[in-house]
């Protein structure tokens, strides 16, 4: 077996994490913001494999698994809200529906 | 026997609460006989007791009753308890027996009051509340007391509530007391927190034992005590409550503010004489206090023209012979005047009040007159109790009391030719007064007309009272007429150095000059009294028309100015305080706190956008900062 | 290997750039494809081929799908892109960068700062090790996850409805 690159599948997971989390904070569309909570809960995921390869055990994976069944979830769930929201407010931009706001 | 001690304060307690929760119910006979039947019953118990205690006395002649303890925490362990000696007994006694006559005397006296039942709740609450003062055990009990007859006087002198000028005074008595009961509350702290107990005996001895004679702590708390008495006695400077107070009922200025409650200070200061003799300023200062009271209220009784004013300004008077006896060492002088005080000054005050009554709630003595013939009985009754206020000589129990008090003025260690004087005087003013009343009111033409004639309950309590007023004081007669000492042997048994004291007082020549000197005096103001009086009024009213006299005799009625200056100093410059203070300095700091509160929820409410990206946003700050704080700590 | 991850990485970090900032939610879905692609790739290199191929059936299968079929759904009209190009204003950029940065700095600092590996050459992890942790230490886990997507499934049906109860408040909000 090779080394594995374990401290730079880290980095990666970092990266993506804070490019999905600047897509959350500039994005203003709610599909984008949708899409861009995905990249960071891979980017998550992706540092529980890789910390579980560092260990050689497999509890990264199976917590992949369940950020796989979240993931699911939220998405199902979210989708379902942005077309609710887009049938009520005839938009996806996120900020026009700052009707809570104090 | 003396078992029963507990049930004294408990039947007028039960009377009130039957009162309390059905005097509206109720017919007034049966109200009549809760109101006064339960003090009669007291009243028996008592004298069952004090035969008791007297023939068969308990060890160090003193009882000791405890009920129960009330809380117990730590070495703090107040107990309902009651405490009997000679001076307690005394006190009791007098509560009861005067208290049960003034209570009969109420029934015919209020009976056409529609607040018939109030009033006899609170006459009982107050018998109650001053029972359990008189015979309280410890400190925290006698406060309890202190209070709650302080509450009742309140509660009756603003009896007749729907007059402002009752509720006035009523509230002035309560708030000039209050300043005395606050000093007094600091000098009982003061005591538990150096000696470490409520129990007052136990307060006694361990003063005695770890402060010593003329020690600073026992001049404070001695002071501090006789704050709280002058307050409670309408004593200098406090004494300007209780002319006013006298809008209450008569009944109640009889028992309250004559016999029983402005005696309190003179039993406090009975109960804790071991500290005051402890501290000679003390002493000194009680005597002042008493001898300058007694002389400033004798000229202020002079010239007032309401008849209950006139005795409530001889009740601070006397009351102030009762401090200068306190003041000199004589204990048991000072509570052989409180006795025969309480006789005939509720014989005065119930014989006034018969003369109100029958003239239809007339109390200026101006408009009275020539009553002797009209109502005999009220005249001849009203005659003795001046004869004993005034202290006219061998007939009468005032004489004997205060002659023991004028002769201790002198003679004792603690007394002077000064405060003798100062009595003196005081004595020749209490006849000129007290006969200058008896005249204006009962001789001369008749003024006014007697609508109705007393009936048997009010006659019969004054015939009593004016019959102990006569032969109360043949139980102490000095040395030299008779030598009786029964009452200060008897009172001995509370005061250790009362026994000195009577060998002092042996000096048969000098006393039976001052003797003669005390009766010429009293003898003395009747006759001034008769001539400027009833004789020639005319030189009265044109000696007091002069520039000086008129000055004079404002200033006097005004009870020398007191009252004026207590409001400039005092009440005028809370008000001012108050206006100033209207929009509540001290509560702006917590509205301050509110705005604060306020101001910061608009602030926050501001970073609530609605917006998800803003939310994230921060959530992302706060994940950025709590890292940042975990790697660079 | 050393290099294929560099290399994947490379490109899943460049596809999630695109994702971030396209102009067309289709485009950005396609990179956001590529860049699970990418990272189901890595993950192969990583040794967790288990992974790898779950990554591509789930994430780059079904939840795209479901992306796709919602923006099918939505019918958005032709000037979503230029409404796009007006809120992505260039200063728009520069606050959440810099706080992205701050973070993923941060981020760094603690992977380098930790302990090395106590495996240098870690061995792969088969699906056999997996499952039996799965169904082993994890099986109320996964029984909650069961519920979880049992409750996205009435969540999604519920919030899909043409018309919800309330759906009066529309001309209230509008």
């Amino acid at each position: 077996m090779t080394v594995l690159p374990v401290n730079g599948g880290l980095v990666l997971a970092a990266g993506l994490f804070a490019i999905g989390l600047l897509g959350v904070l500039v994005r203003r569309n709610l599909l984008y913001t949708l899409m861009c909570v995905e990249i960071m809960m891979n980017a998550a995921g992706l540092a529980f494999v890789v910390a579980g390869a560092k260990w050689g055990q497999p509890d990264g994976q199976v917590f992949f698994i369940f950020i796989l069944t979240v993931a699911a979830a939220e998405v199902a769930v979210g989708l379902a809200l942005v077309n609710q929201i887009y049938r009520r407010f005839h938009t996806l931009d996120n900020d026009s529906t700052s009707s809570m706001r104090g | 026997m003396l078992n029963l001690l507990w049930t004294i304060p408990v039947f007028p307690f039960l009377g009130f609460l039957i009162l309390l929760f059905f005097g509206e119910r109720l017919p007034r006979k049966i109200l009549a006989l809760v109101g006064a039947g339960s003090v009669g019953v007291s009243a028996a118990v008592t004298s069952l007791v004090a035969y008791a205690f007297i023939t068969n006395p308990p060890e160090g002649h003193a009882f000791h009753q405890v009920l129960w303890t009330w809380i117990s925490v730590g070495d703090f362990h107040p107990q309902i308890a009651f405490y009997l000696d000679a001076l307690a007994l005394v006190m009791a006694g007098v509560v009861t027996g005067v208290g049960f006559l003034i209570h009969v005397y109420s029934i015919e006296y209020m009976g056409t009051d529609k607040d018939f039942a109030r009033f006899f709740a609170c006459m009982n609450l107050f018998v109650f509340a001053m029972l359990v003062l008189v015979l309280a055990d410890n400190l925290l009990l006698l406060y309890i007391g202190w209070e709650g007859v302080g509450l009742c006087s309140y509660l009756l002198i603003g009896f007749w509530y729907r007059e402002p000028a009752n509720c006035t005074a009523a509230q002035k008595a309560f708030i000039v007391t209050r300043v005395g009961d606050t000093v007094m509350a600091i000098g009982f702290f003061l005591l538990v927190v150096q000696l470490g107990t409520l129990d007052v005996q136990g307060l006694m001895e361990r003063a005695q034992s770890e402060w010593g004679p003329a020690s600073g702590m026992a001049t404070l708390a001695a002071l501090l005590l006789l704050g709280g008495a002058v307050g409670k006695s309408g004593q200098l400077p406090l004494q300007t409550w209780l002319p006013d107070a006298m809008a209450g009922p008569t009944p109640v200025s009889a028992l309250i503010h004559a016999a029983t409650m402005v005696t309190a200070g003179v039993y406090l200061i009975a109960r804790t004489h071991v500290l005051f003799e402890l501290s000679s300023t003390a002493m000194m200062a009680v005597a002042v206090v008493g001898c300058l009271t007694l002389l400033l209220a004798g000229f202020s009784a002079l010239v007032q023209t309401d008849i209950k004013r006139v005795l409530a300004y001889s009740t601070i008077s006397q009351i102030g012979y009762m401090f200068l006896a306190l003041g000199v060492g004589a204990w048991s002088a000072a509570m052989f005047h409180f006795m025969t005080h309480a006789f005939f000054k509720a014989l005065l005050f119930l014989a006034a009040g018969g003369v109100i009554h029958a003239l239809h709630d007339e109390q200026n003595m101006f408009k009275m007159g020539g009553l002797w013939k009209q109502l005999p009985v009220v005249f001849w009754t009203f005659l003795i109790g001046s004869a004993a206020l005034a202290g006219i000589p061998l007939i009468d129990a005032g004489f004997y009391s205060k002659d023991a008090i004028l002769w201790a003025a002198y003679s004792s260690e603690h007394g002077s030719f000064l405060l003798w004087l100062g009595a003196w005087i005081g004595a020749i003013m209490t006849s000129i007064y007290t006969f200058r009343m008896v005249f204006i009111s009962f001789f001369g033409e008749a003024k006014n007309h007697v609508h109705h004639k007393p009936g048997l309950t009010i006659l019969i309590p004054l015939i009593i009272l004016a019959a102990l007023s006569l032969v109360a004081g043949f139980i102490e007669l000095p040395h030299n007429m008779g030598h009786i000492q029964m009452f200060s042997h008897f009172m001995g048994t509370a005061f250790e150095s009362a026994g000195e004291h009577a060998q002092t007082m042996a000096e048969p020549g000098g006393e039976a000059m001052f003797q003669i000197l005390a009766g010429v005096g009293s003898l003395a103001g009747v006759l001034i009294a008769w001539w400027f009086f009833l004789k020639n009024p005319a030189s009265a009213d044109s000696l007091a028309s002069t520039p000086t006299g008129s000055r004079l005799h404002h200033f006097w009625k005004s009870g020398w100015g007191f009252d004026a200056f207590y409001d400039k100093v005092f009440v005028q410059p809370f008000r001012w305080i108050s206006e100033v203070n209207k929009a509540d300095i001290v509560d702006g700091f917590y509205s301050a706190i509110a705005g604060a509160t306020q101001l910061t929820h608009s602030v926050l409410s501001l970073t609530q956008t609605g917006r998800v990206r803003w939310y994230a946003a921060w959530v992302t700050v706060g994940s950025v900062m709590i890292l940042g704080a975990l790697l660079f700590k | 290997m050393t290099f294929a991850f560099y290399l994947f990485s490379c490109i899943a970090i460049l596809a999630t750039a695109m994702v971030v900032t396209s102009r067309h939610p289709v485009h950005g879905l396609l990179y956001l494809v590529v860049s699970f692609l990418a990272v189901a790739s890595v993950f192969y290199v990583l040794g967790a081929p288990f992974i790898a191929l779950l990554e591509v059936i789930v994430y780059a299968g079904a939840i795209m799908v479901l992306f796709v079929f919602m923006i099918m759904m939505l019918n958005l009209g032709p000037n979503v892109a230029s409404e796009e190009s007006q809120f992505l204003r260039p200063s728009v950029w520069v606050g959440p960068s810099l706080l992205c940065l701050v973070l993923f700095v941060e981020m760094i600092y603690v992977v380098v700062s930790g302990e090395p590996s106590a495996t240098a050459a870690a061995s792969e992890i088969d699906p056999k090790q997996v499952g039996v942790a799965l169904i082993g230490k994890y099986y109320l886990a996964v029984e909650f996850a069961s519920m979880l997507l049992l409750a996205g499934i009435v969540a999604a049906y519920h919030l899909g409805k043409r018309s919800l109860p309330d759906e009066t408040t529309e001309e209230a909000i509008q």
